[in-house]
């Protein structure tokens, strides 16, 4: 593929790794959420599959495929699931508002651009202007953490900052060596297994999925 | 080759757990284990002390100074809390809590946490590394949850949940330390093995190594415990079973914590020692602070533990930013004992909770005179906690406190010991109320020697090595040049 539409499909890709972080701080219905995250690891496993092919990296490629499958397909399946064994299904009362929530994503993503500066300073190429996307999908991440009450849209959150650390890890490095990445992708696998796990032990002692019944433990 | 015994030890035991039905000698078989990691970190220490590094695997297991002496805090935390294990299922099997199934699941999950802590500080490769840490936090999110009650449940939820976005955060600064060396000019290829990082750390990009050591300290921070991402710490360790609350607090902080001397050290020659420093001071500070505020009005003693945790691992955090020989031996130092002394409050305040039944401050009594055994050995493990002499705790805080002044933090280490002073008032306080009073005409209850042997030496070690810096002194002073400024 020639320079200026490697160029345009990384831009397309990447961006729309940070527009499915966006949708999901918008939409309150879960398997709406659950979607777009789907679509975000769609996008994530293109974007390095697009820099695989531009760089003929096979191994790049590779873990393209595997990125594509687990964050695709996987985990959103496993989230599915949580999801369809919850009656109320719906982000009820968020922290925060859906209008302040979008209006702190875009603060998130100008301050995403000046922190991931020092990283577009040193790649000046294509790649390299793209990272402060990845950083923008891991602040809003952490911030649907902090805000959302559901156990399934804190898993949403974990995951956004998984997503936004590995187009990072893509764009800038071309991906970390093989066997670390592999490491990384089935811990975060696991991770998610644990907390599925973990939502249904609560499920079934709690009787329900709010985070706002957790409160037996304080000082 | 030591190191891969090390390795396999627990995993073969493990396995050896997995597949035959929970027995007491299961148990002892575990035990056992870790006696043999134990004696090959000791069997390390000693090759590495006067001589370079061991390698196996093409660099990707690499043991100095400091990774052995890392192996001997697990192996003799691990020791005391495998011994341990074997009477805590005891009696949640004759108690009912847990059948057999859940028994052997437990054994495979502590060899395995074992195992994965080794694995990180025998790891010559960061990345690797990092797999091992994240691997410990999801292998302990079940041993957290082990009791299935609403409180460890909730625990663990909590846990999982921030440390994985913590060392997720560790993971782009892990990143991002790799880009700085994929663009250091060199012709040579770039990977994650610490000794070529070392190499090349002053050649790496500051702008980029500054946001990368950024996010790892508030990233395996949050392994450490260290303020602001510390509120998983409190309710895992109180409600975890006691051998994982001593072997949490005792090694898997401070296993965090070596992750991150290991990439100071690296920072230290890419942008000078300035930076980490007063990461580590603003963070170390700020977990004493937290610390000694929720100390006063705790009203829970497996609470208390953790919230000391915290603290020890504020002063480690300042003794690491002072980051001269000294300040480093002395951090190492307070690591062992801390694992030591901290691991004997965790299992002993496990058997109070057990024969109390209450985790209450207040509604736990006189101690000293009703269970004297027990009252004795948290009245003494508090001592050495609280950095009272002839513990080895009193050593490395002296030390560390020198060290600091000596390298013009001497404000720090001062705002330090009003921390301290505060915590030790509420802790005597707190400790006062569980070990004083009378009792009136209850019988005294005894503690089996099986309980006790291991506590009792383990202060006993913690004491000598405390008065006569016997037979660590070389090994710290080889493990602090590794990594020291």
């Amino acid at each position: 593929m020639n320079g200026s539409t490697y160029a345009s499909l990384l831009e397309l890709t990447s961006g729309l790794v940070l527009v499915c972080a966006v949708v999901t701080m918008w939409r309150r219905s879960l398997p709406a959420v659950v979607k777009a995250l789907s679509l975000q690891g769609v996008a994530l496993g293109a974007a390095a599959l697009i820099l695989g092919v531009h760089q003929h990296d096979v191994v790049l490629i590779a873990v393209a495929c595997l990125v594509l499958a687990a964050k695709g397909l996987l985990i959103p399946t496993l989230l599915g699931r949580i999801v369809a064994g919850d009656p109320s299904s719906r982000e009820a009362t968020p922290v925060v508002n859906v209008p302040a929530s979008l209006v702190i994503s875009a603060a998130l993503t100008f301050l995403a651009y000046g922190a991931a500066e020092p990283v577009v300073r040193l790649i000046p190429t294509t790649a390299g202007r793209l990272v402060p996307l990845g950083f923008a999908t891991l602040l809003i991440g952490f911030f649907s953490m902090v805000v959302r009450r559901k156990a399934v849209s804190q898993i949403v959150g974990l995951l956004l900052v998984d997503n936004g650390i590995a187009l990072v890890a893509f764009l800038a490095t071309a991906g970390v060596p093989l066997l670390i990445e592999l490491g990384a992708s089935l811990d975060v696998l696991l991770a998610v297994g644990v907390l599925r796990v973990l939502a249904s032990r609560i499920g079934s002692k709690f009787g329900a999925f709010d985070l706002d019944q957790l409160r037996e433990l304080h000082d | 080759m030591l190191a891969l015994v090390a390795l396999v030890a627990p995993l073969a035991a493990g396995m050896a757990a997995a597949v035959v039905p929970w027995r007491r000698w299961v148990g002892w078989v575990c035990t056992a284990t870790l006696g043999v990691v134990l004696a090959c970190g000791i069997d390390l220490a000693v090759q590495v002390v006067h001589h370079s590094a061991v390698t196996a695997f093409g660099g990707v297991l690499r043991v100095d100074a400091l990774s052995a002496f890392m192996v001997i805090v697990i192996g003799a935390v691990g020791l005391l809390a495998t011994w341990q294990s074997v009477r805590y299922l005891d009696a949640e099997i004759s108690d009912g809590r847990c059948g057999r199934r859940q028994a052997s699941l437990y054994g495979v999950l502590v060899q395995g946490f074992i195992a994965a802590m080794l694995l990180a500080v025998v790891a010559g490769n960061v990345g690797v590394m990092w797999v091992a840490v994240e691997a410990t936090t999801i292998i302990t999110t079940f041993l957290v949850g082990h009791r299935r009650t609403r409180g460890s449940l909730e625990a663990s939820w909590k846990y999982i949940a921030i440390c994985s976005v913590g060392i997720a955060l560790a993971f782009l600064g892990t990143v991002l330390v790799y880009l700085a060396a994929l663009h250091v000019g060199h012709h040579l290829p770039a990977n994650l093995d610490w000794t070529s990082l070392m190499a090349v750390s002053h050649h790496l990009d500051p702008g980029v190594m500054r946001l990368a050591m950024a996010l790892l300290v508030l990233g395996y921070g949050t392994k450490v415990g260290l303020a602001p991402m510390h509120s998983w710490l409190p309710d895992a360790h109180s409600q975890a079973p006691a051998p994982v609350s001593a072997l949490m607090s005792g090694v898997l902080l401070t296993v965090a914590f070596y992750a991150l001397l290991r990439f100071k050290a690296v920072a230290d020659g890419a942008l000078g020692i300035g930076f980490t420093r007063d990461l580590l001071v603003v963070i170390g500070l700020l977990s004493l602070a937290v610390a000694a505020s929720l100390m006063l009005s705790q009203h829970d003693y497996k609470r208390m533990l953790a919230y000391s945790s915290m603290e020890h691992m504020g002063l480690i955090a300042l003794g690491a930013a002072a980051g001269t020989r000294l300040a480093i031996a002395a951090v190492l130092l307070h690591i062992l004992g801390h694992g030591l002394v901290k691991g004997v409050l965790f299992l002993t305040s496990g058997e109070v909770l057990r024969t109390e039944g209450t985790s209450e401050i207040a509604q736990v009594k006189s101690l000293l005179v009703r269970r004297p055994a027990l009252g004795g050995l948290f009245a003494v493990g508090l001592v050495a906690l609280l950095g009272l002499p002839p513990f080895s705790l009193f050593v490395s805080e002296l030390n560390m406190v020198r060290a600091e002044t000596t390298v013009g933090l001497g404000w720090a280490a001062a705002l330090s010991l009003l921390c301290m002073a505060v915590i030790f008032a509420a802790m005597m306080s707190h400790g006062r109320h569980l070990l004083l009073g009378a009792a009136r005409g209850e019988r005294v209850h005894r503690t089996p020697a099986m309980v006790t042997a291991p506590l009792v030496s383990a202060l006993a070690a913690c004491a000598v090595i405390g008065v006569l810096a016997w037979p660590l002194a070389s090994l710290l002073r080889a493990a602090a040049q590794v990594v020291a400024i």
